[in-house]
C-alpha cells in the first residue's frame, strides 16, 4: 500500500456542528441575559423584551466578534440591523393577521352570518345579531361595480395591447394616476354628482364609487395578462384572414379567460374594504333589501365602522367579527387569483 | 452574388369597416377613464368654486373652521390646520416605512432564503391587500396602547425638544401614533416596489463584488443600493400618496383637533380627509361646499405626488 491518501473534500461553507452549537448557545445566553435585564428592570410588555433581545445581541456580537476580521465583524453587524428592521416591518401584519383572529372568533357564531341587526341593538348578547344583511349589501355593491367596471377595464387593456392608437401612452398614465386617486374623494364625486342628485345614499351610487377605484386594477392587470398572448397567435388568425375585432375577440381573449378573471377579483379584493366612499355613497342599514336605487344600504366595511363608533363590549367584538370575515373575504379572492393566474402562465 | 439578410417587412393593415368599429368602441372604452378622472376634477372644483372664489388663498392658509347654523353669524372655513396635520402624520410614517421597507425588501431578497423567504414574500403581498379599515382596528385596539407608552418615553426623556414637547400626559390618538399605524400601511407597498427594484440588480455585478473579496453587505452597498436609489425613491412616494389620502385608518386612531399643532406627541392632530368624513354627515350646504373644496385640494395633492411617483417607478422598472 502505498501512502497517498485520497484528499477530501472540505465544505468550507458547510455549517460545522461547533457553529451550530456555538449559535444554540449564544441564543440561550441572549435569552437568560434579556430575562434578567427585564427582570431587574422597568422593561415590560412585547416591546420591552424585543428592545432588550435586541440590545443584547448587538453586545454578544461585538464581544464575539473581536475573533472576526474587520469585514466579518461589519457583515454580522448589518446582517443583525437589517434583520431587526425587516423583523419590525413584518410584525405589525402578523400582530394584525393574530389579534382579528383571536378577537373576531369571539363574535362569530352561527348567528353572525344568519341573522341581521333588524331586532338586535348592537349591545346585546353576541348570540343575537349579526352581519348577514352587511355581507349581501357589500356582495351587491361589489357586484355592480365589477359589472360596470370590468368591461371598461379590459377595454382599456385590449386598447393598450391590440390598438396601440395615438393615446397609448395618456391612456396608461391616466391609469397610474387614477390609482393614486384617494377613496373619500371619489366617494365625494358621487355624492356631488349622483347622491345629493338622486334621493341620497343607494346601493348604485356605493358601486359607483367603488367602480372608480376598481377601474385602475382591473385595467392594469388586463393589460399585464393580454401581454401573456404570444404574438404568434394574433398573426395566425390573420392569416387566415380574420379581421383584428375576430381575432381579439375570438383568439386573444378567449386565451387568457382565466387571467381577466384574475383581474376581476383583484379588483374586487382592492374595493371590498372600502369604507370612506360608502359612508358617503351607501349609508348604513339593520337590514338588506333589493333595492339598488332606493333606500341606503349596510355594507361589511361600514357595519364594522359603526360597531367600532359605538364602543361598547359587545359592539367592539361584533366589528372584530366583522373585520375577520372581511379578511377572510380578501384573502379567499387573493388566493384564487393566485391559482387562476398561474394558470395562463403554464 | 450577394446575399441580403432579410428586412422585416412593416405590417401594411387595410382596417375593414367592422374593424374600424371595433376599434372605436375600445377606444372609447379606454378613454372613460381619462373622461372619470376629468369629470372628477372639474365637478369637484365646480361645487367648491364659490369657497375659493370668497376665501381665495385664506382656504388654505385659514386657522378656522366654524359652520354657523344660525343667520347673522358668519361661518369661516380655512384647512389649513387640517393641511399641515395631514403632512405632519404622513412624514411621520415615512420616516419609519422607508428604513424598515428597505431593509424588509433587502431582507426577503438578500438574506432569507427557501422557505422563510417564500413565506415572508406570501406575508408580503397579504399584507398589501389588507383593507385599511382594519389597520385602523388594529391601530385603536391593539397598537394604541404600545405606541402611547413609547410615546410617553420620547416625551419624558426628549421632551425639550420641541417637537416632542408636550402639555397633557395624554398620548393615546396623537400624530406620533397615527403616524405609525399609517406607517405600516404604506410598508407593504413600498417593500414590493424595493423589492421588484433590488430584483431587476445585474446578478453579475453582485457577483463581481462577491470575486472581488467583498462581502454580503458590501455588495449591497455598492451595487444593489445604488441601483436601486431613484426606484425605492419611488415606491417611498408611491406610499406617500397613499398615506396623504388615507381616511378611516387615520379617523379612527387621530383625535382630530382643529388647531395648528406640531406637538407630534400630543393626543391631537388634524386631517384633510378625516375632516371630511367627520364633517359630512352633520354639515350644512354651505360646509358642505367647503368640504368638496377640500376634497379637491387634497385630490390635487395626492395626485401631483402619484404622478411624479408612478413616473419614477415606470422609468426605472422600464426593462
Amino acid at each position: 500500500m502505498s501512502g497517498i491518501t485520497i484528499p477530501q473534500p472540505t465544505r468550507p461553507w458547510q455549517r460545522k456542528r461547533a457553529d451550530t452549537v456555538r449559535s444554540a448557545v449564544s441564543a440561550g445566553l441572549v435569552g437568560v441575559i434579556s430575562i434578567v435585564i427585564v427582570l431587574f428592570t422597568g422593561f415590560a410588555g412585547v416591546d420591552g423584551w424585543a428592545v432588550t433581545v435586541l440590545l443584547v445581541s448587538v453586545l454578544l456580537i461585538f464581544i464575539r466578534g473581536r475573533k472576526l476580521s474587520t469585514k466579518e465583524r461589519g457583515n454580522a453587524k448589518i446582517q443583525l440591523v437589517i434583520t431587526a428592521a425587516a423583523l419590525l416591518a413584518f410584525a405589525p401584519w402578523i400582530s394584525i393577521f393574530g389579534s382579528v383572529l383571536v378577537k373576531g372568533i369571539v363574535g362569530l357564531k352561527l348567528n353572525f352570518v344568519t341573522s341581521d341587526m333588524r331586532t338586535t341593538v348592537p349591545d346585546d348578547e353576541l348570540n343575537m345579531g349579526g352581519a348577514l344583511h352587511a355581507m349581501l349589501g357589500s356582495m351587491l355593491m361589489v357586484m355592480m361595480a365589477t359589472a360596470i367596471t370590468l368591461p371598461l377595464g379590459i377595454l382599456s387593456g385590449v386598447y393598450l395591447t391590440e390598438i396601440k392608437g395615438r393615446f397609448t401612452f395618456l391612456v396608461r398614465f391616466v391609469i397610474q394616476s387614477m390609482s393614486g386617486v384617494p377613496s373619500i374623494v371619489a366617494g365625494l364625486f358621487v355624492f356631488t354628482t349622483y347622491v345629493s342628485a338622486t334621493h341620497g345614499p343607494t346601493a348604485f351610487g356605493g358601486s359607483l364609487a367603488l367602480g372608480i377605484l376598481m377601474l385602475p386594477t382591473v385595467a392594469r392587470t388586463s393589460e399585464e395578462v393580454l401581454k401573456l398572448v404570444p404574438d404568434d397567435l394574433r398573426s395566425a388568425s390573420l392569416a387566415l384572414g380574420a379581421r383584428q375585432w375576430r381575432t381579439t375577440l375570438m383568439v386573444v381573449l378567449p386565451t387568457v379567460r382565466s387571467g381577466l378573471i384574475t383581474a376581476a377579483i383583484l379588483g374586487v379584493a382592492r374595493v371590498i374594504g372600502e369604507t370612506a366612499p360608502l359612508l358617503l355613497t351607501a349609508g348604513s342599514s339593520t337590514a338588506f333589501w333589493f333595492n339598488p336605487v332606493k333606500g341606503p344600504i349596510a355594507s361589511l366595511p361600514i357595519y364594522v365602522f359603526g360597531m367600532l363608533q359605538i364602543g361598547t363590549e359587545y359592539a367592539v367584538n361584533r366589528a372584530w367579527s366583522g373585520a375577520l370575515v372581511l379578511m377572510l373575504a380578501v384573502f379567499a379572492l387573493f388566493f384564487t387569483a393566485r391559482k387562476l393566474g398561474g394558470k395562463d402562465k403554464r | 452574388m450577394n446575399t441580403v439578410a432579410p428586412i422585416k417587412r412593416e405590417m401594411h393593415v387595410v382596417h375593414s369597416r367592422g374593424d374600424k368599429v371595433f376599434r372605436g368602441i375600445v377606444t372609447a372604452g379606454a378613454l372613460t377613464s381619462l373622461v372619470i378622472l376629468g369629470l372628477i376634477g372639474s365637478f369637484l372644483f365646480a361645487r367648491g368654486a364659490q369657497v375659493f372664489s370668497q376665501y381665495g388663498l385664506k382656504f388654505i392658509t385659514g386657522t378656522n373652521w366654524s359652520s354657523s347654523m344660525e343667520e347673522g353669524i358668519p361661518s369661516e372655513f380655512g384647512m389649513g390646520p387640517m393641511l399641515v396635520g395631514t403632512i405632519i402624520v404622513s412624514a411621520i410614517a415615512l420616516l419609519f416605512a422607508v428604513p424598515m421597507s428597505i431593509a424588509g425588501a433587502l431582507y426577503i431578497e438578500f438574506y432569507a432564503t427557501g422557505r422563510l423567504r417564500r413565506i415572508l414574500s406570501g406575508l408580503l403581498d397579504l399584507a398589501a391587500a389588507i383593507p385599511s379599515l382594519i389597520f385602523g382596528l388594529w391601530g385603536i385596539q391593539v397598537f394604541t396602547n404600545f405606541g402611547q407608552n413609547w410615546a410617553e418615553f420620547l416625551a419624558n426623556r426628549l421632551g425639550w425638544f420641541p417637537l416632542f414637547n408636550t402639555i397633557s400626559d395624554n398620548y393615546g390618538r396623537s400624530p406620533f401614533v397615527a403616524g405609525c399605524v399609517l406607517a405600516s400601511m404604506v410598508v407593504p407597498i413600498t417593500t414590493s416596489v424595493a423589492r421588484e427594484v433590488y430584483s431587476r440588480t445585474p446578478r453579475e455585478l453582485i457577483d463581481t463584488c462577491y470575486a472581488l473579496g467583498g462581502s454580503k453587505w458590501g455588495a449591497i452597498k455598492t451595487v444593489v443600493l445604488p441601483f436601486g436609489k431613484s426606484g425605492v425613491v419611488g415606491g417611498a412616494m408611491l406610499g406617500l400618496g397613499r398615506a396623504l389620502g388615507e381616511t378611516v385608518a387615520v379617523y379612527l386612531v387621530l383625535n382630530l383637533n382643529f388647531r395648528y399643532t406640531f406637538r407630534i406627541l400630543e393626543s391631537e392632530g388634524g386631517n384633510v380627509a378625516s375632516l371630511i368624513a367627520t364633517r359630512f354627515g352633520e354639515s350644512s350646504s354651505e360646509e358642505l361646499t367647503a368640504l368638496v373644496a377640500a376634497g379637491f385640494v387634497l385630490f390635487l395633492l395626492t395626485l401631483s405626488v402619484n404622478m411624479v411617483a408612478s413616473a419614477i417607478v415606470a422609468r426605472t422598472t422600464r426593462s
